[in-house]
């Protein structure tokens, strides 16, 4: 029972619900092996502060996540994230600390340069019809150098107490980010699976042609989703800044490449069309336990990359063999 | 005046010059097929109507409303309908979504400025229309891409009725089907007419044609080459045109 026919294999891939509502069940199988073999393994895996430290740790990597599924359910990619989670933490850490700015305007000006560097995105996508896989990559060497060469290729150290709340914070015992991300994961799931946004986001990835001839704005909406998907990336920036106390141009390097792993991972289709904000929070929670797992074992981090990547070729691996039995 | 007044219209993608001046006119419950080889120009003239595309010169009239600049779902607001020859559906959606897509009710939540989909209206209201229809289907909620060509289409022509339009445009709507759906869709397409509900059939079968217009129109290389009253063409004529043999 170790091998399976790839036509068996695509038949267990089956959505839970409609398009946007589609969990892969194999990533909660996934989840579960894994918490179970992390508890026989490590004596500290199994408890309360280490779940919370799992939650923080996948906290960052699942608002990436979010932005990354809002952007493949319309059949798009953005490899910036991580870029401009660095830069997004740079802004505003410079903001509060060199120029002393209040820390409202410091959190607002973190997450309008997500935001504008998702619009640019967009606009590169559609004005100019650059793929998204070009644009986004390109997106990524400019934000991230813009970061190094803002701060000198040093974190910008110390925060206000406002925001190192945000990063640090434990109300009720519970780290505020792990607040934060559960509260944008609603959001973003009622967003994806109720809204004409998130329908139109994946009729997008599903066929374009017909969005346009329904009447569907579909600049407007690209434009749109890159850049909740650049302010997400602003959020990440800030949750990550507010935790290490401060604005690192090296701050969620590849990063991007776990938050699309955790998004394909959680059942969206790479091609567009299928996505679900569950899934990718389940898909997030796999990676997050995965890396603690990692630690915990003594894994040197080298091999988490590896990890990691090898997940994400897995992931859509499994997407693939769903996609061919989706359009027979 | 006319239900829609094609006038002059002309349309061309770099050098190559699609449509050369194209004068049409067609009345509230008339059925009008348009024929041609392919590139003469029917698909072009459609998108222009539909609001795909904008011509480079010329006018489009619905009820005496220019169509210039408009986009395609404000069209499809005055009454304007197409179903595509692909269908232009989204097969991960379920059959419900695709009836009403691109003009979802909506309704608020918990009295928010918020709104989110109102899928029960939604999937009551299809099932309404299949039912009307006659259509076989499973259910509103299944996915699209898992029917049946047949039944795909059943879909497109459902989503064109539903909003009760004043005219409908069919691009191949017979092309892909079994002789059994093919009668299926030209009853629909009398019925249509019976609502007084004006139809553009876009066609190569001939038969097809012969058996539900009123009218045939000929376009080729980019203008109409003729306009003739059913009774008063034959197929022979109609190729003729067609190829530019008279």
């Amino acid at each position: 029972m170790t091998t399976e026919s790839p036509a068996k294999a695509a038949e267990a891939v089956k959505p839970v619900k409609g398009a946007g509502f589609a969990i892969r069940l194999e990533s909660l199988a996934v989840l579960a092996v894994l918490l179970v073999a992390l508890s026989i393994l490590s004596p500290y895996f199994l408890s309360v502060s280490n779940f919370l430290n799992i939650l923080l740790a996948t906290a960052v990597i699942g608002v990436l996540g979010f932005g990354a599924t809002f952007v493949i359910a319309a059949g798009g990619i953005d490899l910036s994230l991580g870029a401009v989670l660095a830069l997004s933490g740079v802004v505003g850490a410079l903001s509060m600390n060199a120029l002393n700015f209040p820390w409202p305007i410091g959190i607002l000006l973190c997450l309008a340069t997500g935001c504008l560097c998702g619009a640019v995105n967009g606009f590169l996508n559609t004005k100019a019809a650059i793929p998204a896989f070009i644009a986004t990559l390109g997106m990524l060497g400019v934000a991230r150098g813009l970061a190094l060469v803002l701060t000198n290729g040093v974190p910008v150290y110390g925060l206000p107490d406002e925001v190192l709340f945000i990063g640090q914070g434990r109300p009720f015992g519970v780290p505020t980010p792990v607040f934060i991300f559960l509260i944008v994961a609603g959001i973003a799931h009622f967003v994806l699976g109720f809204t004409r946004f998130g329908r139109y986001a994946l009729v997008i990835g599903d066929n374009e042609g017909a969005a346009r001839a329904m009447g569907i704005r579909v600049e407007r909406q690209r434009v749109l989703l890159y850049t909740l998907s650049g302010g997400m990336a602003g959020l990440a920036g800030l949750l990550f800044a507010a935790r290490v106390n401060s604005g690192d141009p090296t701050a969620g390097l590849s990063y991007e490449l776990t938050a699309i792993t955790a998004a394909i991972l959680g059942g969206s289709n790479l091609f567009g069309g299928r996505a679900s904000v569950a899934g990718t929070l389940i898909g997030a929670l796999v990676m997050g336990v995965l890396q603690n797992g990692l630690n915990l074992l003594n894994v040197s981090s080298f091999y988490q990359q590896m990890a990691i990547g090898t997940v994400l070729v897995g992931a859509v691996w499994l997407d693939q063999l769903n996609r061919a039995r989706v359009h027979r | 005046m006319s239900l829609l007044e094609i006038e002059g219209i002309k349309k061309h993608f770099g050098s190559v010059e699609v449509l050369r001046g194209v004068n049409l006119a067609i009345d509230g419950g008339e059925v009008v097929a348009l024929v041609g080889d392919n590139g003469a120009g029917k698909s072009t003239l459609m998108k222009i109507v539909t609001g795909i595309y904008q011509p480079d010169g010329g006018a489009v009239r619905f009820e005496g409303k220019s169509l210039t600049g408009r986009k395609p779902d404000e069209i499809r607001r005055l009454g304007i309908e197409m179903i595509y020859q692909d269908l232009a559906l989204a097969k991960q959606q379920d059959v419900a979504a695709n009836i009403f897509l691109g003009r979802e009710p909506t309704r608020r939540v918990l009295g928010l400025p918020i709104t989110m989909i109102d899928t029960p209206r939604i999937e009551r209201e299809a099932e309404a229309m299949i039912r009307k229809l006659g259509a076989r289907l499973p259910s509103v909620k299944y996915q699209v891409g898992k029917l049946s060509g047949g039944q795909q289409q059943s879909v497109a022509i459902a989503r064109a009725l539903t909003f009760n339009p004043k005219l409908v445009i069919m691009d191949e709507p017979t092309a892909a089907l079994a002789v059994r759906e093919v009668e299926h869709v030209l009853e629909l397409i009398r019925e249509l007419k019976r609502q007084r509900i004006a139809v553009i059939l876009i066609s190569h079968r001939l038969t097809d044609v012969f058996a539900v217009s009123d009218r045939i129109v000929a376009l080729r290389q980019g203008v109409v080459v003729s306009d003739e009253p059913v009774a008063q063409t034959s197929m022979n004529d109609v190729v003729a045109h067609i190829v530019g043999a008279a």
